[in-house]
């Protein structure tokens, strides 16, 4: 992609994200939102994030411990870090410290 | 002042988030200076990680934007649970908290309000947190965009994205039908993977909030009312 293409994906970028932020906000409608969508936007997040990070955490890395690859092993500690500490830091340490480690061992 | 001084949790979870956020963005192939305009106008980590990595792999300009509209569909979410507190104010205040609103600040204010009284500050609060938070942001990923291109490829920083989104995802999961989202729209996005334009995160993310929605229905009556309340 070219500079001058980033900046139109960028100013793009910026418009949509800022029509979602202030969509409710800026309006002035009284109207309740039909039920069936406001459950809906509920489940945003988990399904949203879930889509992005199962994909991309199973991209194997060349590193595998038998018929595990090493980040697979990796995210799934790390996803019981994140379980129970609610703490992304503390996620982001441990998965990188538990791939760097196996793959020192296996490298 | 309550705003400015709560502000200091958001900036922990920020700083790392921004510094990720400018070195994939250059290991993706984008200018250091674009990463940083990115991060002062879109101000979206998440959307910012998914739209970067597809920008320089071939992906049209479309299924970009697309991306970047299903990362931030919770906004949507936010802005309508907001949108009760902040009716009152100026079209050009609520522009401002808008453009300001991330997950923490959002978290934030939705606690805040209903516990604070009527005549409470809420703008001078959203902005106390959502100001500083944007500087940081922005300050991170241009670090990050900087030190970037020296990090060596063994390193395997690119595995700091999913670890990121799993940071997300966990917290997000607080209900038996959440899970079931996430287990569809994980599952269904893994197994669509090959397809083209991330046509497998659009289809994954669809699927998964249906599947949310009626698993929430198949729930006995007592659970309903609960998470209702």
């Amino acid at each position: 992609m070219s500079r001058p293409e980033v900046w139109l994906v960028i100013a793009l970028a910026a418009l949509v994200t800022l029509a979602e932020r202030a969509a409710f906000l800026v309006s002035t409608s009284d109207k309740p939102l039909p039920p069936f969508l406001r459950r809906s936007l509920r489940y945003v997040p988990p399904a949203v994030f879930a889509a992005i990070t199962l994909p991309a955490l199973a991209r194997p890395s060349g590193v595998a411990l038998g018929p595990v690859d090493a980040r697979v092993l990796a995210g799934v500690v790390a996803g019981l870090v994140a379980w129970r500490t609610k703490n992304i830091t503390f996620t982001f340490l441990t998965g990188m410290a538990c791939l760097w480690l196996l793959t020192w061992l296996v490298g | 002042m309550e705003g400015l001084r709560e502000v200091l949790p958001i900036l922990v979870g920020v700083t790392p988030f921004g510094l990720i956020t400018g070195v994939s963005a250059v290991g993706a192939g984008m200018h250091p200076v674009d990463a940083v305009l990115m991060s002062a106008l879109v101000f979206a980590g998440a959307a910012q990680l998914a739209a970067t990595s597809l920008m320089f792999s071939g992906a049209p300009i479309w299924t970009v934007l697309l991306t970047v509209a299903i990362v931030n569909l919770r906004h949507l979410m936010y802005s309508l649970a907001l949108s009760p507190w902040l009716r009152s104010y100026s079209l050009l205040s609520r522009l401002l908290i808008s453009f300001l609103m991330v997950d923490q600040s959002f978290a934030m204010q939705i606690l805040r309000y209903p516990r604070a009284g009527e005549g409470y500050p809420r703008v001078a609060y959203a902005l106390g947190n959502g100001l500083p938070a944007w500087v940081a942001w922005t300050a991170a990923t241009a670090v990050g965009a900087v030190v970037g291109a020296q990090i060596p490829p063994e390193w395997q920083l690119d595995f700091a994205v999913p670890l990121m989104f799993l940071g997300l995802l966990v917290p997000a999961v607080t209900t038996r039908p959440m899970l079931v989202a996430a287990v569809v729209g994980g599952a269904l996005a893994l197994a669509l993977a090959p397809l083209p334009f991330n046509l497998g995160l659009v289809i994954g993310s669809v699927v998964g909030i249906v599947a949310g929605v009626v698993a929430e229905g198949m729930q006995p009556r007592e659970a309903h009312q609960e998470e209702a309340a």
